[in-house]
């Protein structure tokens, strides 16, 4: 807003160039001070997991730990199955980010790219389970994979994500609207197949709104915390984010522990935002997802 | 081939037509059907996972089912219960509690910094990353970093220790530990800050330049074109982020387990405890169905007041 005034090029009166340098220095200020403001966490928790315990209070504090105490992320490993629960996370997270994009990405197809009878009243239900909140399904849905023995197995985790995910599908059909239909035409005159169109068309020009869908997926799989919590029960059944719960309780003011324990969470999103970034972003962009 | 010729021979000869392109008609439709293919996964997950459960809910709600003996019908009593229950009431009002100021102050944040971030400043895509990574990280992971900053003689107090303010011990005081999830929910806009931020690259350029040429400064144009223009991002926002608040229980789970003195229950958090530690299905069943329908009423209130402010430039085709 103010940079739209300031992109005009023409020579201004010295006071009026000292208010534009002031207004950009500010600009900077904020832009950056936030940024650092938002990143106080993180920096934070980098800090503290590397930090002597003995030295955690000590004034003035240590903002670069040197050396850094690795070891608290041995201790911290070594404090519960941290193995096992890396592997269902990667079990579940693999899985799911598979199943969701490739089945959201086949159902919007279906609604943006082929007629059938009732395909809009079916559309309206895929906008109601993305507005009804889902605290009422948590009970009944616990119930049928209780009569399918799978409590304390992580099949509940993954059987769900079979079935696409509302929220995907309504962001991969605002964005399959969006793709000029010509491109259809032409190829079903060449005689292909919905499922060719898909594959050999829509696909290759919506690379940026999969990835989008991936990394959502991918985000809200790892941080899962309360699916994991009603299904899974034995230790060494937990996902890391369930598993680190105990954390708190068993490390209670061992901050430096928990930290490095909620190091172990954070780094791999942080790694896939940044390889998934610019798709990412882009992707948001182009699906415009509006009310 | 050769039988199904003698066959139409001995049907009549005029007949045979007619059905032949009956049949080409339903193959037609058939394949004009085509679609159901693709959507099919969601029709089967909808009926099993959603409509199904919607329903089944319903009937445990009018049940007395704890876990281990068998339900009985007991119509509205556990309705009644809950109406009377004090946590309800009391989780309940910690959730409006927490909706009320979570909700317009992050969409007020997001807003403010995706217009911040729409400006040409270098090293942008840097600083946008710092101002995302937070919520990219949200749910356990943050929770235990705030756990250490809200600490007794953690960094927060320590900073407020600098100007003379004794900092109060957060998340173990009823009266701060509502308030330090509020705070700590303002780290996680990111979501919203980047719908809004599609949103603001979306504005036509050409209309801060009539409201240029009409004379506004900055304001004028955030006032009377930005504003305007971002309003249907605003309502998405609102409304999702409405309906997420009423759902909140990580946090309060890992950070205060709903205390001290019940001041951080929020209502998903009761209806665990009832359904998974007191194993009263029936029960959490009910409080669900009124979570449910506060959800609802709050949703439908938006949309109706959306037509007072919500402008749409056009109407989407379909």
């Amino acid at each position: 807003m103010a940079a739209t005034t300031a992109g005009v090029r023409r020579r201004k009166p010295a006071a009026l160039r000292t208010i534009h340098w002031t207004r950009r220095f500010l600009l900077y200020l904020i832009v950056v001070g936030g940024a650092f403001l938002y990143m106080y966490p993180v920096l934070f928790m980098l800090r503290t997991s590397l930090t002597k315990e003995s030295d955690l209070y000590v004034l003035p504090p240590i903002i670069v730990p040197w050396p850094p105490v690795w070891e608290n992320y041995a201790v911290m490993w070594a404090n519960g199955p941290t193995w096992s629960w890396m592997k269902n996370t990667a079990i579940v997270v693999g899985f799911s980010v598979v199943a969701e994009t490739v089945t959201s990405v086949s159902v919007a197809y279906g609604f943006a790219r082929t007629r059938f009878a009732g395909r809009d009243k079916l559309f309206v239900g895929v906008l109601a389970t993305m507005m009804l909140p889902g605290a009422v399904t948590l009970i009944p849905r616990w119930m049928i994979f209780f009569h399918l023995g799978m409590i304390d197995t992580l099949w509940p985790l993954l059987i769900p994500r079979v079935f696409g995910t509302a929220f995907y599908i309504f962001i991969m059909r605002q964005f399959f609207l969006t793709l000029p239909r010509e491109l259809d035409d032409a190829a079903r005159i060449d005689g292909a197949s919905h499922l060719q169109i898909l594959r050999k068309v829509v696909i290759p020009l919506s690379v940026p709104a999969i990835a989008t869908i991936a990394v959502f997926s991918f985000m809200n799989r790892w941080n899962d915390f309360l699916e994991p919590l009603i299904y899974l029960q034995r230790t060494e059944n937990l996902t890391l984010a369930l598993g680190l719960r105990f954390f708190v309780s068993r490390f209670g003011t061992e901050y430096h522990l928990l930290m490095a324990g909620a190091m172990l969470l954070i780094v791999p999103m942080i790694v896939a935002f940044f390889l998934a970034q610019k798709q990412f972003i882009r992707g948001i962009a182009l699906t415009g997802i509006k009310g | 081939m050769a039988s199904s010729s003698l066959s139409s021979k001995t049907t009549g000869l005029d007949r045979a037509p007619a059905r032949l392109s009956h049949w080409r008609a339903i193959r037609k439709w058939l394949s004009s059907q085509e679609g159901w293919v693709f959507i099919f996964p969601w029709v089967v997950g909808f009926i099993l996972l959603d409509l199904g459960p919607y329903i089944f809910a319903l009937i445990i709600s009018f049940l007395n089912w704890d876990v281990g003996r068998p339900p009985s019908y007991i119509g509205l009593r556990n309705y009644q219960a809950a109406i009377t229950d004090p946590l309800v009431g009391k989780s309940l009002w910690n959730t409006a509690y927490y909706t009320l100021f979570h909700v317009p102050v992050s969409t007020l944040i997001a807003f403010t910094v995706a217009g911040l971030l729409n400006q040409r400043v270098k090293g942008m895509p840097i600083w946008r990353t710092m101002y995302y990574i937070p919520s990219v990280t949200s749910g356990v992971g943050m929770a235990l970093i705030w756990i250490w900053l809200f600490a007794s003689r953690g960094p927060i107090n320590g900073f407020l220790g600098w100007f003379g303010i004794d900092g109060p011990r957060w998340l173990t005081s009823t009266t701060w530990a509502m308030p330090a999830l509020i705070i700590m929910s303002f780290w996680g806009v990111g979501a919203s800050m980047v719908i809004f931020l599609a949103g603001l690259q979306g504005v036509p350029q050409h209309l801060y330049e009539a409201a240029e040429v009409d004379g506004g400064g900055w304001w004028a144009k955030v006032r009377h074109v930005t504003i305007p223009m971002m309003t249907p991002y605003i309502f998405l926002s609102l409304i999702l982020g409405v309906i997420g608040s009423f759902q909140v229980v990580t946090q309060a789970l890992l950070m205060t387990e709903g205390g001290p003195d019940n001041a951080t229950l929020f209502i998903l958090l009761y209806i665990w405890i009832m359904g998974w530690n007191a194993f009263k299905m029936g029960y959490a069943a009910a409080i669900s169905w009124i979570l449910f329908a506060i959800i609802f009423v709050a949703t439908m209130i938006q949309f109706l007041g959306a037509r007072r402010w919500v402008y749409y430039e056009y109407q989407e085709p379909g």
